[in-house]
């Protein structure tokens, strides 16, 4: 099992080399002239060279790449083109926000789609199957904004029963806080749900096939020991791969909802840095969602020991 | 020895369109829901009215005989705009399917194939996946001149790699097939093993996976648009349309609710004809989900 975690934890380090290359050389490599585009149309050639020396793009390739890989080493992401603020304490003032949104509507979806695929798969070509089915077709292809902002239409404007929009960060009251929640992680969390329903009502068809099922309903188990003990144990690990490989979707909804919502989170962060072309932030973003997507699918990795005592890869 | 009568359908079947749509009826309806919708986007503008006319004395006026869809804060139509913004996210949908399919081949194929290449290509495709594809095909538009085309590169970029995975696994799984190693054992060229007896193999899995690419783009697409990150704001595209319809949403919903039920539809369409191809084409995959 150590073996098993150690080996899982150190192949991150690569992810994290490739991802941290890629929007460094993103910006090397972009064509045109980058220092150009980010300092704006009616920018004065001094401007521009301000700017290109800001980013160290007037100096050796190399030179550059040790010292953001240093910088880097010591948690320093470089600072704003703009403001001239740090890039970490941009990201760190607004982190709660988004870990708040996005840890909602990982549990609330997780809570609502397992149970939704097992009560599917129980009642297989069923009127409750049938909806579910249909949910999860829907849950493709609505974008998370437009549903958001149906959900406003109803429940905000004709009800009036959530606010329309904005945070209440969870020292002002949990109640608040909650409510103003809710509307983005439904629409943050629709495709993650469809995905995850989906993913576990297959799964637990297949099992629920296994002669250990029908052993188990012979012997007079009751219904939900049956499917809960019994069945969902063993279909357990495709719905644990599938609920991270769905986090990739939760990370980049994210920055849309909190869009509709104006929820002021790393979301928000991203939209004006890439409005005012500010790349350092952009880049560090970047670093800081895909370490989060990294890190997130890490502890799936490292569940599945626990899940599945055979897995030892 | 029993004899073989001549009641066996020998002769191929006649193609019939009833029993087709039968057997298949997801491929159908997705099949002519994006029928209709390319019917929209090609001819549809020559139909409409002028999608760009600013007239300040007709704006936010609600869904009626005259404007279908209702006015913007500008006096334009919504009607000629939505159907403009079908041009756009059929145009990204389908070239960054096709272009990610045709490179997602190629790398998926050689990686598959050629295992020294294999390691460090995979280890670029893990990395580029763990960035949210929409933060990827963000940083690379900050950095460029906004557009259509950098609109489909920056999409292009995060797709490639799923096409890359699934066209690996299946290759892996065909060279241990008995059939490859006689092929090498006989001497057959690198070349023609791949063109003729592992490509062949990929298409139906890359066929059902460049519909999901394409779904995928044009909510990418749509979803750029709407931060103010996608196609520049003077050309209609669904994601624009939505984006400026925010500051008046609680007067006009119209102006979101219309064009983002537009691109449910067209997305719906999409995926149900790829869950539609997936079950006919690949009946492994079919059973897992």
């Amino acid at each position: 099992m150590t073996a098993y975690i150690a080996r899982r934890v150190f192949a991150v380090l690569p992810v994290m080399a490739v991802v941290a290359l890629f929007v460094f050389f993103l910006l090397r490599f972009a064509p045109g002239d980058p220092a150009a585009i980010i300092a704006g149309d009616d920018a004065t050639s001094e401007t521009i060279a301000a700017v290109r020396a800001k980013l160290g793009l007037d100096r050796p390739v190399v030179e550059q790449f040790l010292l953001w890989v240093w910088g880097l080493l010591h948690g320093d992401l470089g600072e704003s083109v703009f403001s001239n603020l740090p890039v970490t304490r941009l990201i760190a003032q607004r982190l709660e926000p988004t870990a708040a949104l996005t840890l909602a509507t990982l549990f609330v979806s997780v809570a609502m789609a397992v149970p939704i695929g097992v009560l599917a798969a129980w009642k297989a070509r069923k009127l409750v199957d049938r909806l579910v089915m249909g949910f999860a077709v829907l849950g493709f292809a609505v974008p998370a904004f437009v549903l958001a902002y149906v959900l406003i239409y109803f429940f905000a404007m004709q009800w009036q029963l959530l606010p329309v929009q904005g945070y209440q960060p969870i020292a002002g009251g949990l109640w608040p806080f909650a409510q103003s929640l809710i509307l983005p992680s439904m629409a943050l969390g629709i495709t993650y749900m469809a995905l995850i329903a989906r993913v576990t009502r297959a799964s637990m068809l297949e099992v629920l096939q296994q002669d250990y099922i029908r052993t188990a309903n012979a012997k007079g188990l009751a219904t939900d020991r049956v499917l809960l003990l019994h069945a969902l144990k063993n279909a357990s690990v495709p719905i644990v791969t599938v609920i991270g490989i769905g986090i990739a979707l939760l990370i980049s909804g994210v920055v849309i909802t909190e869009t509709v919502f104006n929820i002021p989170g790393l979301g928000r962060l991203t939209v004006d840095a890439v409005l005012k072309r500010d790349y350092p932030i952009v880049q560090g973003l970047i670093l800081v969602f895909a370490a989060a997507k990294v890190f997130l699918n890490l502890l799936i990795d490292i569940s599945y020991a626990f899940l599945d005592p055979r897995i030892r890869y | 020895m029993v004899a073989i009568t001549d009641d066996l359908p020998l002769a191929p079947r006649r193609f019939s369109l009833g029993s087709a749509i039968r057997r298949n009826p997801t491929i159908a309806i997705g099949a002519v829901l994006l029928i209709v919708l390319i019917a929209i986007a090609v001819v549809g503008p020559y139909f409409v009215g002028n999608p760009l006319k600013i007239a300040p004395v007709n704006r936010l006026r609600p869904p009626s005989e005259r404007w279908w869809f209702g006015t913007d804060q500008f006096g334009r139509d919504v009607f000629a705009r939505t159907i403009y913004g079908s041009r756009v996210s059929l145009i990204v949908g389908l070239s960054v399917a096709a272009i990610s399919s045709a490179l997602g081949l190629i790398l998926g194929l050689a990686c598959g194939y050629f295992r020294r290449l294999d390691g460090f290509v995979m280890r670029i495709m893990d990395g580029v996946m763990a960035i949210p594809s929409i933060l990827l095909a963000i940083a690379l538009i900050t950095l460029t001149r906004p557009g259509l085309g950098i609109v489909i590169v920056a999409i292009v970029i995060p797709e490639v790699p799923r096409v890359v995975r699934v066209v690996r696994a299946i290759v892996l799984s065909i060279r241990s097939q008995p059939y490859i190693e006689s092929a090498i054992a006989g001497g057959t060229r690198n070349a023609k093993l791949l063109l003729r007896h592992v490509l062949p193999n990929t298409l139906a899995p890359l066929i059902v996976q460049s519909t999901y690419v394409c779904a995928s783009a044009m909510l990418i697409e749509a979803g750029l648009s709407f931060l103010g990150a996608g196609v520049p704001p003077e050309i209609p595209s669904w994601g624009n349309i939505i984006a400026q319809g925010r500051t008046f949403f609680q007067i006009a919903p119209w102006t979101i609710l219309i064009p983002g039920a537009f691109l449910a539809t067209t997305v719906l369409a999409v995926n149900l004809l790829g869950d539609g191809l997936r079950d006919r084409l690949d009946p492994r995959l079919a059973r897992r989900l």
